[in-house]
């Protein structure tokens, strides 16, 4: 595809950043192949006839005098089925392939196509010869993993009618249909291609309101994310931030997963790798990998690469989102794709803004956080599609005031604040429930209140109430001292302790506590807060708080999380026995 | 031959410019001839146009402009290798400094090294004892991980450190293990004191060491961690050797790398630091790990002091966010005479869960582990009520806690620096400090355990 002839010549390496002079017309974002060994980079800055070009590769041996050429193209990702299941590094290298042709280390240079070019797919037309078809239309489908069918849509931009399609088993490269468009007949491929900078298209965005179930009961039940949200995870080293991004891959309940390791730990990714081809989707009762795409681009992965790797993940997302699915996208962590950008900025000598950042920080995570959405999809058919994002975030220090958090809080809409203290309690998840927050509670109130229980919300802000007010107490408890308290102070300070111990704190190690569903959810709070009713209504009538607390039904509410789910009910008939040993301490006559 | 440069222009800090190169590239590394006969080493760290920014290893002092001569070498920065290293020791350049005959390389590396293809590692899971308790048995260490020590000025992380590489095994026997020592800017009586050790336990037949003192050129020190791990590499995955890795201290590597940064009037993250420091930091620490189908791992413990003991300071704080747990030292319980002075309760291992159990240490470690952590917890806040509200404010229980957590410090924590605790013996220890609590108290384990195990049981 490289027509052109220019030809430019390096004048410039700084680590990741070179700067070349004529390139001609190259245009920004374009890819490059620079120096003798070829490696690929990205035009990021054009002054007059200075080309900087952000490279994916180390650049030890490049130098001055060195060629670049154009490639004519921007950095495009590879859509199409073979996707899932597989592993990428932020460019969308194979990283399976790799290994296999290149062995144990990424080595400079190493290229193979992110898809598998020979591997032959079952094609089945939902459409014939001569239908009229626009953008988005469903030609046929492919089953590409048992859970995922994959729909073969109309390119964006494309229209006309089918000038021929038929059933069979293609490669990626072979075309399927033939369109006649207004510009004559083009051969429609599996394998189309997308600029990863460039957001795909849809019909219309919507509200989102469907929550995203994630089966961690203090997301769903106090701090709820829906389909087509956005939601950030900020904390300091150590904190949870991983396993909450690692729990979601794993139980959110969206039909594909794309996980973005950006600029973290080799061990993490390849904890993925092992772990996921074992799991079960509750749901569909297959491994969480036939519904899952990974890229990795770890810490010691090229930086410029790392920038690349979240909006190569996002593409992706979007690709899927686009045949009709709910997608979710983890992007662990945005401070590393952040330093990243600082880290091209600073070699780009651009004016810094606040700790060296670039001053476009907060309108790149913006415009990236933006690409999360509910919506119409093109297409005739009207199907809706979603993307939900979650980033993580690694504030130095665990600071929330720096430039990467606060321009986060400013696009999402789901504050998952990770808390030092908690995690060095090993409190888990170490969520902060008196700071962190989620605007969509009350389209989740409505959907559970229907869906789960119409006390769904009560329960919630009752909960809530109860925790603020224990921060409340302790306050006063560390001036004074426990004695000082009435009976129904230091009840209220039991319950909250229950609703953190026996249903916040859940451990993602353990094979039932690690995903809870709504229903089991609203039952173990609807338990402890009905102790705690039972419980006030028991002292108002004269029985005594240390009894209460005595009861050895407490310690069965401290196992209701342990419950499995195929036994959800027992929860009710515990309820049943609390009640009636607490209003067995009633003094007699009082009793109801 | 390659062209000699007398056109040595600016000096700046630890940085020369080099004017009117040819064919120089990023990274490569130059030899600088002093007009007294000597010779230094840089390396180029951006090249404009004829233009050449080298750092100078052994530092600027006494260099002029005009009087040097500098030529450049087509190369980074190598290492050779062969597995004669095995038992020697280094400079920070990788000169032999021991005495002894030059080690014939079978091959030359370059010490930046390759990242590992994820799809490659293999999932760290194997229990390494290293005798010491509070690493065994609450923040168990396994084949592969990076976990580092926070220590702080005066503490004694040496002595951590020698102990373990004396006593660190593997439950498994007849494999091969050697020690990489690399030492940055360390006073000489600490780095002598290593070198002690490793000679009376007959370890330092099997280490390599790298040594840069405090009065060696700072720069230097910025090649050691990875003269250190390309040498570790290669007797890990070539040779099918399991590693032990021993960086310190990583503050004054990190200090070179602010003052080559701070020459070049980078714009600083925090604290002065260049805002790569991180991606820096990664290229070393994510050297550790295994690899599936080869023999050998790699397993770090870089030390690093927290100034001013403050764990948010860049550098502890961008190596937590790097390394797999991290083991912190205590200046109160270093005060009480307590050794080690491990902080038990912010110290973790995230690869803990993965190394024990039944099979690997005990079937009982998880829970003994977790019980101890949660009671110790318990015994120290209420301690610390009992400080601002009295004795007498503490329940029965909350007491019994206190006594508890003191006995922990005494005999749990504390052990002696010859003492090599097994993990069975170890467990058994916890257990009997936790006879101390009635058998209701131990809710994190299981039921079944307590029956086996609890003291008169
Ligand atoms: N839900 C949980 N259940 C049990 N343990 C947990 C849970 N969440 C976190 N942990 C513990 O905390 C440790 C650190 O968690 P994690 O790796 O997610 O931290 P992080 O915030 O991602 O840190 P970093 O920023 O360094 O990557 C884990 O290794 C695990 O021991
Ligand atoms: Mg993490």
């Amino acid at each position: 595809m490289n027509e052109r002839k220019a030809r430019g010549e390096i004048v410039k390496v700084s680590g990741p950043l070179v700067v070349a002079r004529g390139l001609g017309d190259t245009r920004m974002y374009e890819m490059v192949r620079v120096g003798e060994m070829g490696l690929y980079g990205e035009v990021i800055e054009i002054r007059g006839d200075r080309f900087s070009i952000q490279v994916y590769e180390e650049t030890g041996g490049i130098g001055p005098g060195q060629p670049v050429s154009p490639t004519g193209a921007p950095l495009t990702v590879d859509l199409g089925p073979g996707l899932i299941a597989s592993i990428f590094d932020g460019v969308q290298r194979p990283l399976d392939r790799l290994k296999a042709e290149y062995g144990d280390f990424v080595v400079r240079g190493a290229d193979a196509p992110s898809i598998d070019r020979g591997r032959k797919w079952h094609f089945t037309p939902r459409r014939k010869r001569g239908d009229r078809v626009a953008a988005g239309d469903i030609l046929g489908v492919i089953p590409e993993t048992p859970v995922i069918e994959h729909r073969v849509m109309v390119p964006p931009g494309w229209e006309g009618t089918i000038a021929s399609i038929a059933e069979g088993d293609y490669a990626v490269e072979e075309p399927v249909a033939v369109i006649g468009t207004a510009g004559g007949e083009r051969p429609l491929t599996l394998l189309v291609k997308w600029p990863v900078r460039t957001p795909r298209p849809v019909a219309r965005r919507l509200a989102p309101v469907e929550p995203l179930v994630t089966g961690q009961r203090v997301l769903d039940t106090l701090f709820p994310i829906v389909k087509g949200g956005t939601a950030c995870v900020p904390g300091p080293f150590g904190s949870g931030k991983t396993v909450v991004q690692h729990q979601l891959a794993k139980w959110a309940d969206a039909d594909l997963i794309v996980y973005v390791g950006c600029g973290e730990r080799g061990n993490e990714m390849t904890e993925v790798l092992i772990e996921f081809p074992e799991l079960a989707d509750p749901r569909s009762g297959r491994p969480l990998i036939e519904r899952t795409v990974l890229v990795a681009n770890t810490s010691n992965m090229p930086v410029a690469a790392r920038e690349a790797s979240v909006f190569t993940g996002i593409t992706m997302a979007e690709y899927y989102r686009d045949m009709g699915y709910s997608v979710a996208l983890m992007a662990d962590s945005t401070s590393r794709w952040a330093e990243a950008m600082r880290e091209m900025s600073g070699r780009l000598e651009e004016m810094p803004g606040e700790e060296g950042f670039p001053a476009y920080l907060a309108s790149r995570l913006a415009s990236f956080y933006e690409r999360a959405g509910r919506s119409v999809c093109l297409g005739s058919d009207g199907r809706e599609g979603s993307l939900s994002v979650i980033g993580a975030v690694s504030p130095p220090g665990g600071d929330l005031s720096e430039p990467v958090v606060q321009a986060t809080l400013r696009v999402v809409k789901v504050f998952w604040g990770l808390d030092d203290k908690l995690a060095g309690q090993r409190h888990f998840p170490a969520i902060n429930w008196l700071s962190s927050y989620s605007l969509y509670g009350d389209a989740v109130d409505r959907t559970c209140g229907e869906k789960v229980n119409r006390y769904w919300a009560k329960n919630r802000q009752e909960a809530m109430a109860i925790l603020k007010r224990e921060a409340e107490l302790e306050e006063l408890v560390r001036l004074v001292g426990m004695d000082a308290l009435s009976a129904q102070d230091r009840l209220l300070l039991e319950a909250a302790k229950m609703i953190r111990e026996d249903f916040l704190h859940q451990n993602a190690y353990d094979p039932v506590d690690t995903y809870t569903s709504l229903p089991k959810q609203f039952r173990i709070l609807r338990l402890i807060l009905g102790f705690y009713h039972w419980a006030y209504g028991a002292i108002a009538a004269g029985a005594e708080l240390d009894e209460i607390l005595r009861l050895p039904v407490r310690d069965e509410i401290s196992r209701a999380k342990g419950v499995p789910e195929e036994e959800v009910e027992a929860l009710d008939r515990l309820a049943e026995r609390a009640r009636a040993a607490v209003e067995g301490l009633k003094p007699s006559g009082e009793r109801s | 031959m390659r062209k000699e440069y007398l056109t040595v222009e600016n000096i700046v800090g630890p940085l020369m410019l080099v004017e009117d190169v040819r064919g120089v590239a990023y990274a490569e590394i130059a030899e600088i001839l002093m007009p007294d006969g000597s010779v230094r080493h840089g390396q180029v760290l951006e090249v404009h146009e004829d233009k050449a920014l080298v750092q100078v290893f052994e530092g600027t002092s006494g260099l002029t402009p005009g009087a040097a001569r500098v030529k450049f070498l087509g190369k980074g920065l190598q290492i050779g290798l062969s597995p004669d290293i095995v038992g020697r020791m280094f400079d920070g350049f990788g000169r032999t400094i021991d005495g002894g005959p030059p080690v014939i390389p079978e091959r030359y590396a370059d010490v930046n090294g390759v990242p590992i293809n994820p799809e490659a590692r293999d999932y760290p899971t194997e229990f390494i004892q290293t005798g010491i308790s509070t690493i065994d048995v609450l923040n168990t260490l396994v084949r592969g991980q990076k976990l580092p020590i926070f220590s702080a000025a005066g503490l004694p992380h040496p002595r951590l450190a020698a102990q373990i590489a004396r006593q660190a095994r593997v439950l498994k026997t007849g494999e091969q293990f050697a020690v990489v020592f690399a030492a940055m800017g360390i006073t000489f009586e600490e780095s002598d004191f290593f070198m002690r050790e490793f000679e009376k336990t007959g370890a330092l037949e099997r280490a390599v060491l790298f040594i840069n003192l405090a009065n060696d050129p700072p720069i230097e020190r910025i090649a050691v961690p990875k003269l250190a791990l390309t040498a570790a590499e290669y007797l890990a995955y070539e040779l099918g050797m399991h590693i032990l890795v021993i960086l310190t201290d990583m503050t004054n590597y990190c200090e070179a790398l602010r003052e080559i940064s701070a020459a070049r009037k980078e714009v600083p993250s925090r604290r002065g630091y260049p805002g790569y420091l991180y991606t820096d930091l990664s290229m070393i620490y994510e050297r550790a790990g295994r690899i599936k189908g080869r023999g050998g791992s790699i397993t770090q413990m870089p030390i690093l002091s927290m100034p001013e003991d403050d764990k948010t300071h860049p550098i502890p704080d961008l190596t937590g966010y790097i390394t797999e747990g991290q083991i912190l030292l205590s200046r109160p319980l270093f005060n009480e005479g307590i050794y080690p002075p491990v902080d038990v309760l912010p110290s973790l291992s995230r690869l803990k869960d993965r190394g024990t159990g039944e099979g690997k240490t005990r079937e009982d470690h998880a829970g003994v582990m977790n019980q101890l952590y949660a009671a110790y917890a318990r015994g120290r806040s209420a301690k610390e009520i009992a400080v601002v509200l009295g004795e007498s404010a503490l329940s029965e229980t909350d007491r019994l806690y206190v006594q508890f957590s003191g006995r922990f410090e005494r005999e749990f924590i504390a052990q002696g620096e010859g003492e090599n605790r097994e993990i069975a013996a170890a467990l058994d220890l916890g257990w009997r400090l936790l006879g101390m609590l009635p058998k209701g108290e131990l809710k994190r384990i299981k039921e079944a355990y307590i029956e086996k195990y609890y003291p008169g049981a």
